[in-house]
This record gives structure tokens, C-alpha cells and sequence, in this order.
């Protein structure tokens, strides 16, 4: 299987990525490189092998549902671009 | 001799003894950071007001005769990765550059409990996805031994930090290799803990079924004193393990009379000749010792890189989805729209490693090639833990080398992202089982240090610590300094 530069124009797109012509070029060829190394794995029978997901046994991490103070606004706002009236600030979603 | 050459029981003896002070060791940590730091730039940012601020503070403590913490007094960096409330955090990438976080990961918080002195914030490949350190957005650090040469990645920074005596111990972070391998490259003790032992809880995820927090040191012992303070159950953290933590330090006795070593020849075949010979060296030296060792196979080494990758990007690529823009971090100018600024943020935050790791996993992850490809590196994963675990129904430790080289030429293999993958082919296995390894150095080839990579069964820390000791206490390759 062999990627294009659609494909990767593509999945840059999914991936909320912009790339320049120079970046797609180069990871075309990359991506090429490293999925035909991951062919690999084909070599290997899988047929009834369940996936491991997880080495650990995971449960739920419940909490009692109490009530706490909330973060002071100052400290939620501490990292943000832009904020406002208590919000944080991004371009109209709405034309 | 300088005090961080000290053992940690002899450092907190002086300090008892007022023959030493906190101050004192943070006075040596920032005068050999003077010194040396301009030529290996293994920090990122230094916090020498808040250094001294605490140790002023265990000053006083020590003083009033207070009970002290395990850890009292001593040094400590921190890979940027782990959230450090009001010290920047950056994870090395101009998408967090001018991060200030508002909590502490929860290794922090027991390394405080543990009255450690943070003197700072330690380079790194950029949210930790890489292998030379060459990715980190700020610089890249050198490793002490040469300093042309890479430290290994991506805890780079943490581990030239110990090598250079710039730090009495650090944390580091593990999804495939990275505290073992720069260990092993820097010459100094690197300890991946089995998955859930230590909470990721504050660590800024790349990998989230792999990504494990540990320590590096310049001898097993020290390794031991980290573990038993951030071990441990965090109700914080979902994939935090609720066992029992034993008493690391006792357990380094010194005995390995009867050990059972299993040596995979997949983790031989191929590695540099000088490297075979100081760990065949290694296995004297354990056999010396009354340990028992035997060629064993783990059929499927060779599946893990690939494996490996798939899995780790395709993490990535949905952990670094928080990464928009919105409520912290790089935010573009000007962009019209509400995608545009997710899109123009995203493009100009993330350096070119991670962009190539986001695009790998999100391709991995699209429908129709899902099953090709992410289902089916979970199913060779499965394999690969059934190879470690059937080796641990006849064995109690597997040996083997931690990298198949000595640390490389900076820049020989940046253009070449599937050969820098290759350099992890021995930690990789490791990290897809989950269960513990510790890299020791064990000699030498051409004047740069080689690692021993000792892995554990899940959760048995305490006989990959106990092998360790045995072997370094039999040897003087961790005495060795780079001449800087």
C-alpha cells in the first residue's frame, strides 16, 4: 500500500494539521517508509490473538460526589490566549 | 571526589552531622551548573530563586531537628514533562514555551513530601517523541562523554544532568526506552518502573498505555531511594496500580546467589561487538556471583519496533488533540475562523517529529486501515508479553544490552526517522509488556559508556534493583566521570 500526497493532505486535515508543499512531500516519502516497515507485521499469524490494549486490569476510579470550590478564575485563566468576561476568547464559530 | 559523587546515606550522614548543609549541596549543584551547563545545555529553565528559597527552608528544618524526608536535601531536576506548579513547563516545544501550570503532578508533590530541593526544568525531545534529544524545539543537549555525540533521548536532559554532576539525581519519563536508553548513552543508572507503579498523573501524556515516570541516578542504590518515594497508588491517576511497595532498599543484598538469567539472543544478534563484549563481560561477572545463566529466545523482538510505533502514535495522535489553541499554549494570530485557528495554532506549535508521529497515528487510526494497522499491533503487542512472561515462569531476570550502540554523532541520523526508531529496538519489548528494566552502566567502547539492560516481572522491582547492586558494587564503571 502506497501513500500520495492526497492521502496526506488528507488524514493533515483529520488531524487538524496546515502542511506546506515541502512538509507533504517530505511525509509522503516518510509515512511511505515507516507504514512499508509496519508491513512487518503481516508476517505474523494473529488469527484468534486478542489485543492487549492495556498491560494493567483497569477499572473505573470512582469518587463520592461531593461538592468542592471550583479553580479561582484567576488560576483557570493563568495560560490563557485571550480571554473575556470570564471566558475564554476564539473566532466567531458562526459567520 | 565533589559531593554529588556521595552516596545518598552518606550525603544525609554529613548533613546530620551539620558537616553540610542543604545550601551547600545547592550551592554545588549551581556551581557546577556554572561551569559545565554552557557546553551540555541540559536545562531548560533553572530555578536557582526557588533552590535556594527550599533550601533555606530544609535548612531550618534540619536545625529544629524535624523528622526528614527520604530524600531530604538532595538536588533534584525534572524532565519537562511533569506539570511544576508557577515553574514553566514546556515539554521542549514552542507550543508550550510560555506555560505556567497551576498544579503539581503528583511525583511533584512527593518529592516535596520527600524534601527534595528542585533546581530546575530538564531538556527534552519535544512531548517527549524521540531519541537523540536533536527534537527538542529550544536546543539540543550534548552528551557529557563527547559532546558531539547525542544524549540519547528523550529523557536526554535528565540524564546529561547526572553525568555531569549538574544535578544529584533526576526524573525522566519512558514510552519506549527513553530513561534507559540516555542512561545507557550517559553513563548513569536509568530505572523504568512496570507500568502503574509510579502516577502519570501530571505527566504530560504521549503514550498513555506506556508512558511511565522513573528515576535516573549515578548508582542503583539512589535508584532505589527515588523508586520508594513516588511509588505508589494515586486515585488521581485511572491506570495507577493499587499494590503493596516493598522496601526497595532492603532489598538490595548484594545476593544473587542462584539468580536465573535468561539471555535472548534476539538481544545480541546485531548489536555493535563492543557492546556484545562488555555485557558478556557483565554475565561473568553476575556468574561469578553464583548466578545461573542461559541463551533463551523471545521470538517476536524483532516485531516490536513496528509494533511499537503504531501504537505510540496513534496515543499521540489523540492525546495531542487537547492541544487547540483554546484555554493555554500557542495560539496563531489573526486566524479567521475557529479551524483556522486550531489549524494555524497546531501547524506552527508542533515541531516536525511531532507532526510525523500525529500524522502516523491519525492515518493509523482512519477508518479502513484501523484494523490493518492499530488492531493488529495490539495483537503482535499480545505476543510480545507472552514472550516475557513465559521466559518468567523459568527465569527471574532477562539480561541484555540497552542499546545495540554507543550514543552516535549529533545529526547523523535526524533525516532518517525509521534508523533513530531502530536505535530503541532493545527498550522497546520492554515498554510494550509494561514490566520494569533498569539500564546500569557496564564498560565501555571507544571512551562512551554502554548499559546493561536488566528487566523484571511486573511489579518486581526489587530483584532488577537487587541484580543491579550486586553487579555495580563488583564493578567501578559507575565510578567513571566524563572529563568536562
Amino acid at each position: 500500500m502506497s501513500i500520495q500526497i492526497k492521502d496526506v493532505e488528507h488524514v493533515a486535515k483529520l488531524a487538524r494539521l496546515n502542511l506546506t508543499d515541502e512538509e507533504k512531500e517530505t511525509f509522503t516519502e516518510q509515512l511511505n517508509a515507516i507504514l512499508q516497515y509496519a508491513e512487518k507485521l503481516n508476517e505474523l499469524d494473529t488469527e484468534g490473538v486478542a489485543p492487549t490494549t492495556h498491560v494493567l486490569h483497569l477499572s473505573n476510579v470512582m469518587r463520592e460526589d461531593e461538592v468542592h470550590e471550583s479553580l479561582p478564575q484567576e488560576k483557570v485563566f493563568r495560560n490563557a490566549p485571550e480571554e473575556e468576561d470570564g471566558q475564554f476568547k476564539v473566532p466567531a464559530v458562526l459567520e | 571526589m565533589t559531593l554529588f559523587d556521595l552516596r545518598l546515606q552518606e550525603v544525609h550522614n554529613r548533613l546530620h552531622e551539620k558537616e553540610l548543609s542543604v545550601t551547600d549541596l545547592v550551592d554545588e549543584a549551581f556551581k557546577v551548573i556554572g561551569k559545565r551547563e554552557e557546553q551540555v545545555k541540559a536545562y531548560l529553565t533553572l530555578d536557582e530563586e526557588g533552590a535556594r528559597a527550599q533550601a533555606a527552608k530544609l535548612d531550618d528544618k534540619l536545625m529544629s531537628g524535624e523528622a526528614r524526608g527520604l530524600l531530604f536535601g538532595l538536588p533534584a531536576g525534572i524532565k519537562d514533562n511533569m506539570i511544576t506548579e508557577g515553574l514553566r513547563t514546556t515539554c521542549a516545544s514552542q507550543f508550550l514555551k510560555n506555560y505556567d501550570p497551576i498544579y503539581d503532578a503528583t511525583v511533584i508533590t512527593k518529592l516535596k513530601a520527600a524534601d527534595t530541593v528542585t533546581i530546575g526544568k530538564l531538556n527534552m525531545d519535544e512531548f517527549a517523541m524521540g531519541g537523540s534529544n536533536e527534537n527538542s524545539s529550544f536546543y539540543t543537549t550534548r552528551n557529557p562523554w563527547d559532546l558531539s555525540r547525542v544524549p540519547g533521548g528523550s529523557s536526554g536532559g535528565s540524564a546529561a544532568a547526572v553525568a555531569a554532576g549538574e544535578a544529584y539525581f533526576t526524573l525522566g519519563s519512558d514510552t519506549g526506552g527513553s530513561i534507559r536508553q540516555p542512561a545507557s548513552y550517559c553513563g548513569v543508572v536509568g530505572l523504568k518502573p512496570t507500568y502503574g507503579l509510579v502516577s502519570r498523573y501530571g505527566l504530560v501524556a504521549f503514550a498513555s498505555s506506556l508512558d511511565q515516570i522513573g528515576p535516573i541516578t549515578k548508582n542503583v542504590e539512589d535508584s532505589a531511594y527515588v523508586l520508594q518515594a513516588i511509588a505508589g497508588h494515586d486515585p488521581k491517576d485511572s491506570t495507577s496500580a493499587n499494590v503493596e511497595i516493598p522496601d526497595y532498599v532492603s532489598a538490595l543484598t548484594g545476593d544473587v546467589k542462584g539468580l536465573r538469567i535468561a539471555v535472548p539472543k534476539e538481544y545480541l544478534d546485531g548489536v555493535d561487538p563492543k557492546v556484545k563484549e562488555a555485557v558478556m563481560d557483565a554475565l561473568k561477572v553476575l556468574e561469578g556471583l553464583g548466578a545461573v545463566w542461559e541463551e533463551v529466545s523471545l521470538p517476536h523482538t524483532e516485531y516490536a519496533v513496528a509494533a511499537y510505533y503504531l501504537l505510540a502514535s496513534s496515543e499521540a495522535s489523540s492525546n495531542l488533540s487537547r492541544f487547540d489553541g483554546v484555554r493555554y499554549g500557542e495560539r496563531a494570530n489573526h486566524a479567521g475562523s475557529l479551524m483556522d485557528l486550531y489549524l494555524d495554532s497546531r501547524s506552527q506549535g508542533f515541531g516536525p517529529e511531532v507532526k510525523r508521529r500525529i500524522m502516523l497515528g491519525t492515518y493509523a487510526l482512519s477508518s479502513g486501515y484501523y484494523d490493518a494497522y492499530y488492531l493488529k499491533a495490539q495483537k503482535v503487542r499480545t505476543l510480545i508479553k507472552r514472550d516475557f512472561d513465559q521466559t518468567f515462569e523459568k527465569f527471574d531476570v532477562i539480561i541484555g544490552p540497552t542499546a545495540p550502540t554507543t550514543a552516535f554523532p549529533l545529526g547523523s541520523q535526524v533525516d532518517d526517522p525509521l534508523t533513530m526508531y531502530l536505535n530503541d529496538i532493545l527498550t522497546i519489548p520492554v515498554s510494550l509488556a509494561g514490566v520494569p528494566a533498569v539500564s546500569v552502566p557496564c564498560g565501555f567502547a571507544d571512551g562512551l559508556p554502554v548499559g546493561l539492560q536488566i528487566i523484571g516481572k511486573a511489579f518486581d522491582e526489587g530483584t532488577v534493583l537487587r541484580t543491579a547492586h550486586a553487579y555495580e558494587v563488583h564493578t567501578e564503571h559507575h565510578k567513571r566521570r566524563p572529563s568536562l
